[in-house]
């Protein structure tokens, strides 16, 4: 139980929010890829108190069958909250908020993936919450982003994404829990930063046209700080792995490729024997 | 409704659609930002339901009840009264919806619906209140598609907002414990009303008011609520994942922002036709 009282004020008379942020300044962020050993990609995020795990199997197999599709792979993005994310206990079972949210992550990530490459596969990107203090979608698609490119998933680049909100009247960048609670708007966003065209836009509370211009272009310019944010932590990972490892990494990598090979061609041959 | 442009389309079609587009022509002759043909019938379900509406928007048509419960209040917000919108997307309606729980674009159907009323208060959640604490009035709008040929949203957003601003339920007491009716027959206390408008980017043109064919091939959909005075409520990407620039989600809030007046004026116009 953690007992939630509403702010008097989510602007200060200074100016501030909450949490001594000004209006376009983001939370603290720390990514981290390869936080995972099993998945073939996975990356952590906390931004604020937000923290959030994604995971990246495949492309493999797909199953159940009939969500096949032949010309591209499908991309399965399961976002899940944990139960003690959440002040109350949230129901183990999938929420209907849940399944909304991995369908619009899932729409946020694809027109970065060159899924055409993977006929018939299955791309899986788990999503766990393990605490949510605002924010979650966009701190998601940050995070399953990063894992893509640490699976190795062909991409044309990553997707950075943040909430831009208001309260007070005012329009804040990556809103926080109260702020989401507590104040007059919300509008999570994703972007493709090549582009700069919108890949995730949703919205509620009450806004103008104008407001809502104004606050997507703010959520833009903070989506592209995040997208050096991303490149820097990926960057991070592989560099360190290749110092580690000096040359041998890349033997061992060739290694691995044989193996491959082998247990391919151990296949063709069952079959042709039987 | 769902991301119909990953089903196996004939390429053929989609480039049909699009080529009539650039042309200026959609399939039905319809001008890009025109709407189909609405039919609204308020109190369809009148000896059941509080508050009902039928809605034929061109050859879509969904009947949305609502029902109005007494139920304990949420922890949180003792205060306050409940409202909640559902939808289906029942197999009676088109040969592309399946038996079984809700998929994931039956569930943003409902969600997106239920963003237009909650988040524009279209009802005021103090006001439903009976005893603070102990019981509230619980608002129950659910939409059923019965016939379903593109833009599942925009009909169902109409359809709710009609029941809502139609239904009538008994005024309710808490007397010595006891839950009593008064006697008294109440409108439902609203605040805010917003309607929602959806349209389908195809390459680089916006159309508002789909019909299946064109949803079939669409990058992508928005759907914007907006309310009387011009604010925006809520809005969802969806349908698809093509991305949008910025300038064309401008002008998607343009031709949302004009086609207010008249859907605003359709549900007014069936509410007064029962006052």
């Amino acid at each position: 139980m953690s007992p939630e009282t509403k702010p008097d004020f989510l602007i200060s008379p200074e100016g501030l929010r909450i949490d001594g942020r000004r209006t376009d300044e983001l939370r603290p962020i720390e990514l981290k890829v390869g936080v995972l050993k099993q998945a073939d990609g996975s990356a952590s995020i906390r931004q604020g108190k937000t923290y959030i795990i994604a995971a990246v199997y495949g492309p493999r197999e797909l199953h159940p069958r009939h969500l096949t599709l032949n010309d591209r792979a499908y991309l399965r993005v399961e976002y899940r909250m944990a139960t003690f994310s959440v002040p109350d206990r949230k129901r183990p079972a999938p929420s209907r908020r849940e399944k909304e949210i991995s369908m619009v992550v899932a729409n946020a990530l694809k027109p970065a993936l060159f899924l055409e490459e993977f006929p018939k596969a299955v791309v899986d990107v788990f999503v766990q919450v393990i605490q949510a203090d605002g924010g979650t979608r966009c701190a998601a698609i940050n995070a399953a982003s990063l894992a893509l490119a640490d699976a190795g998933i062909p991409m044309r680049c990553l997707i950075p994404a943040v909430a831009v909100g208001k309260a007070d009247g005012k329009l804040l960048v990556d809103l926080g829990d109260e702020e989401d609670k507590y104040g007059q708007g919300d509008v999570p966003m994703a972007i493709l930063p090549t582009t700069d065209e919108i890949t995730l836009l949703q919205q509620d509370g009450m806004f103008k046209k104008e407001e809502l211009l104004e606050a997507m272009q703010m959520g833009i310019n903070s989506c592209k700080y995040l997208h050096e944010l991303q490149k820097e932590a990926l960057r991070r990972a592989y560099v360190k792995k290749a110092s580690e490892n000096g040359d041998e990494d890349d033997d061992d990598e060739d290694d691995d490729f044989d193996d491959d090979m082998e247990t391919d061609l151990g296949e063709a041959d069952l079959m042709e024997d039987e | 409704m769902g991301d119909y442009s990953t089903e196996t389309i004939s390429h053929i079609d989609r480039e049909f659609i699009s080529d009539l587009l650039r042309k200026g022509e959609r399939l039905d002759g319809r001008a890009f930002n025109e709407y189909r043909d609405i039919e609204v019938e308020v109190n369809v379900v009148a000896a059941k339901a509080e508050g009902s509406a039928l809605v034929r928007l061109g050859n879509t048509t969904v009947v949305a009840g609502v029902k109005v419960l007494v139920g304990e209040p949420y922890s949180d917000s003792p205060d306050e009264g409940v409202t909640m919108v559902t939808a289906e997307m029942s197999p009676i309606a088109s040969p592309l919806f399946e038996l079984g729980p809700p998929k994931e674009d039956a569930i943003e159907l409902a969600r997106v619906v239920d963003r237009g009323v909650r988040e524009s208060e279209t009802v005021d959640a103090k006001k439903l209140c009976i005893a603070e604490g102990k019981k509230v009035y619980m608002v129950f709008a659910d939409v059923y598609p019965l016939e379903y040929d593109g833009n599942l949203i925009d009909a169902s957003s109409i359809a709710v907002n009609a029941a809502l601003l139609t239904t009538k339920y008994p005024e309710m007491k808490v007397e010595e414990g006891k839950l009593v009716q008064t006697g008294e027959v109440l409108s439902l206390p609203l605040k805010n009303v917003a309607v929602e408008h959806t349209v389908a980017k195809i390459d680089d043109i916006l159309i508002l008011d789909t019909i299946l064919k064109e949803e079939f091939v669409q990058d992508c959909r928005f759907t914007m609520a907006v309310d009387k005075n011009n604010n925006f409520t809520a809005m969802q990407k969806g349908g698809g994942s093509g991305p949008m620039s910025l300038e064309l989600i401008d002008q998607a809030m343009d031709m949302a922002l004009e086609a207010s007046k008249d859907i605003h004026k359709v549900v007014d116009d069936a509410v007064k036709s029962v006052e």
